[in-house]
């Protein structure tokens, strides 16, 4: 197993992919940035002066402390507090893990059911196809975070009710790619070498089709986190996902926007500067990976 | 001998919005066990829908009917899917044209073979998997087929991934081998190479061997017997010898007089060609498909469609013109 490992290793090593990954400085960024970013959320409790949704580890004597190193700050607060005396810095790293939670799994959710829907559309056709094809159709003429806020108001907040409503968002886009893809791997000769050496329809799918569609499932799933970061920061925002007890990224913002023009910027800008640096290196990722999948684009 | 494959009244009609194209029209026709049949014509004759049809392997809005459609004895039309999932790839196999899309690009040579070796031998090992994919690499003569077999197919030329193709055709026991133009995609040394290690490893096997083709040289290179089909219709059918060296058919005159060098027309002379062009499918002539085309149309053939018969055992033939007795024309 081990060995088997380090071979694949050496292979993907030996790889075009990897020669042009490792000339890339715009891969090479958005990989560092990504690194950074999911370090802090992993280890990032452990570096941050406080818990901040422990009510106990906040002093309100804080409040409103601005980011060092301007008059009245403290450096251990370099990012400033808000108005519980809560710290900007903590509440990132930990509103960043809510965040990157619900980016992850959202796609990870929604793109299993877009695959599924898709592949199904793309390899049986008929009126399977039109059906989904058509509901697809009519959920794109609507704006997605429309349907998002519809969902979430019909819901109600929590991370679970905000990942079911961006599985049935983000579905539609999944769901597309795949069949078109499907559609195009199905006229291959090798798919019918399969049905004539008698393998049964499921096997094809999973064995023939959909590892001939996978690069464009990556590089849209990673694309996609990106796009669910946002949305999901952009529900918080309006007070429609995650709850209080779970702060987002996008709550956090929403909670320092009721005080931004008295001047008491800090407490929205960070975590919104954070948001932006998050998708940033997510969206340079999936470029690179588009650019170098996609066998079309070279 | 006896027969693998008996035909009888096979018609594969599509159905689309512009109407109905008869691919393959009411086409009767059988092969002998070990025999190599030729079936020739040109693009759109329903060569290789004859082929899908055979194995079933037709989508809608395709519909394949027939009287039946005996192969080893069983009637493939009454099968159940499940049915046919067996004796494909096992009884009866398939070759493509293309060696460069037919093999999955994701999957070393290894997993595709022990693939139909899996589905075919129920509990057969990895390791019985593995010595049986290197013979039947060795057989089909790509050298070093111990290392070979963990190789991808992007990483073999196109005449070697033909070869594979053909190893994994031969995974099961076939009994008949369906070849869709299997050497179109190859260059002419190569051709010749895959062309005679096909006609070895069918005769070592004794299995039959359908060699669907447009091209006359490779059918008179190996094939038995040929069946020369136009528009959905066999017109022609018979020993290879006797065919080439005395078409009945108008349109298997014209063939083989299109073929540079092939004796039938003189160095120094322009090649003969047949004029004009296969008709559109929506619109097919009344009487003799052919008709339209023919130097030796004559009033009946715009009228009725010729009958086939048999002119001498063995052989058959759709044309007004030898109907009458007039075979040496």
């Amino acid at each position: 197993m081990a060995n088997s490992l380090k071979k694949q290793w050496d292979s993907l090593k030996g790889s075009q992919f990897y020669a042009h990954y490792r000339r890339s400085p715009v891969a090479l960024l958005s990989s560092a940035l990504l690194l950074i970013i999911l370090f802090l959320a992993v280890f990032g409790p452990l570096f941050t002066p406080q818990n901040p949704f422990d009510l106990s580890s906040l002093d309100l004597s804080n409040a409103y402390l601005p980011p060092y190193p301007r008059e009245g700050s403290d450096p251990a607060f370099f990012m400033g507090t808000d108005q519980q005396g809560r710290d900007i810095f903590s509440a990132i790293v930990y509103g960043s893990r809510t965040s990157l939670y619900i980016g992850v799994v959202g796609v990870l959710l929604c793109s299993a059911l877009g695959i599924f829907l898709g592949v199904l559309a793309g390899y049986y056709g008929g009126w399977l196809d039109s059906l989904i094809m058509r509901l697809a159709d009519i959920q794109l003429s609507f704006p997605s975070i429309l349907i998002a806020m519809f969902l979430m108001s019909a819901l109600g907040r929590g991370v679970g009710n905000v990942l079911i409503a961006l599985m049935l968002v983000g579905w539609v886009k999944f769901a597309r790619t795949v069949r078109g893809e499907t559609l195009s791997v199905r006229k291959m000769e090798y798919v019918d070498a399969a049905r004539v050496i008698g393998l049964p329809s499921h096997r094809i799918i999973l064995r023939y089709i959909l590892p001939n569609v996978m690069t464009s499932i990556i590089v849209l799933a990673t694309m996609q986190v990106g796009t669910f970061i946002l949305i999901e920061a952009t529900l918080s925002f309006l007070g429609l996902g995650v709850p209080v007890t779970e702060p987002s990224l996008g709550m956090l913002c929403s909670d320092g926007f009721k005080v931004m023009f008295g001047g008491l910027w800090w407490v929205s800008v960070f975590p919104g500067l954070y948001i932006v640096v998050i998708v940033f290196a997510i969206n340079l990722l999936g470029d690179f990976l588009r650019d170098e999948l996609n066998p079309k684009l070279k | 001998m006896s027969k693998i494959l008996e035909v009888e009244n096979l018609a594969t009609y599509f159905h689309t919005f512009k109407g109905v194209v008869k691919s393959v029209d009411r086409i009767s026709f059988s092969m002998e066990e070990g025999e190599v049949l030729g079936v020739v014509g040109e693009s759109g004759g329903g060569k290789s829908v004859t082929g899908f049809s055979i194995i079933r392997l037709i989508d809608p809005p395709g519909e394949i009917t027939a009287d039946y459609v005996l192969f080893d004895g069983e009637n493939l039309m009454e099968k159940s899917e499940k049915e046919m999932n067996q004796i494909r790839g096992d009884k009866i196999t398939m070759i493509f044209q293309d060696p460069m899309t037919s093999l999955n690009p994701v999957y070393t040579i290894e997993r595709q073979i022990a693939e139909v070796l899996k589905l075919h031998q129920p509990g057969i090992t990895k390791a019985q998997c593995r010595a049986r994919g290197i013979e039947l690499l060795k057989e089909v003569g790509i050298p070093n087929a111990e290392e070979r077999i963990k190789c991808y197919p992007h990483q073999f030329s196109g005449g070697m991934r033909q070869r594979v193709v053909i190893a994994i055709a031969l995974a099961g026991s076939p009994k008949l081998i369906i070849a869709d133009e299997p050497t179109t995609a190859l260059d002419v040394t190569i051709q010749a190479q895959v062309l005679q290690l096909m006609k070895r490893l069918v005769s070592e096997k004794g299995c039959a061997l359908m060699l669907i083709t447009h091209d006359l040289a490779v059918v008179s290179e190996i094939t038995d017997r040929v069946n020369v089909m136009y528009c959905g219709h066999i017109v022609e059918s018979a020993p290879t010898r006797e065919l080439i060296e005395k078409p009945l058919h108008p349109y298997t005159r014209g063939l083989l007089a299109s073929i540079p060098g092939s004796g039938a027309v003189r160095e120094d002379e322009r090649l003969e060609v047949i004029p004009g062009m296969v008709p559109n499918m929506f619109d097919l002539p009344k009487g003799c498909k052919f008709a339209p085309r023919c130097a030796a149309c004559m009033e009946v053939c715009r009228e009725r469609e010729p009958e086939t018969i048999t002119v001498s055992p063995g052989r058959q033939v759709a044309c007004h013109l030898c109907g009458k007795g007039e075979e040496d024309a």
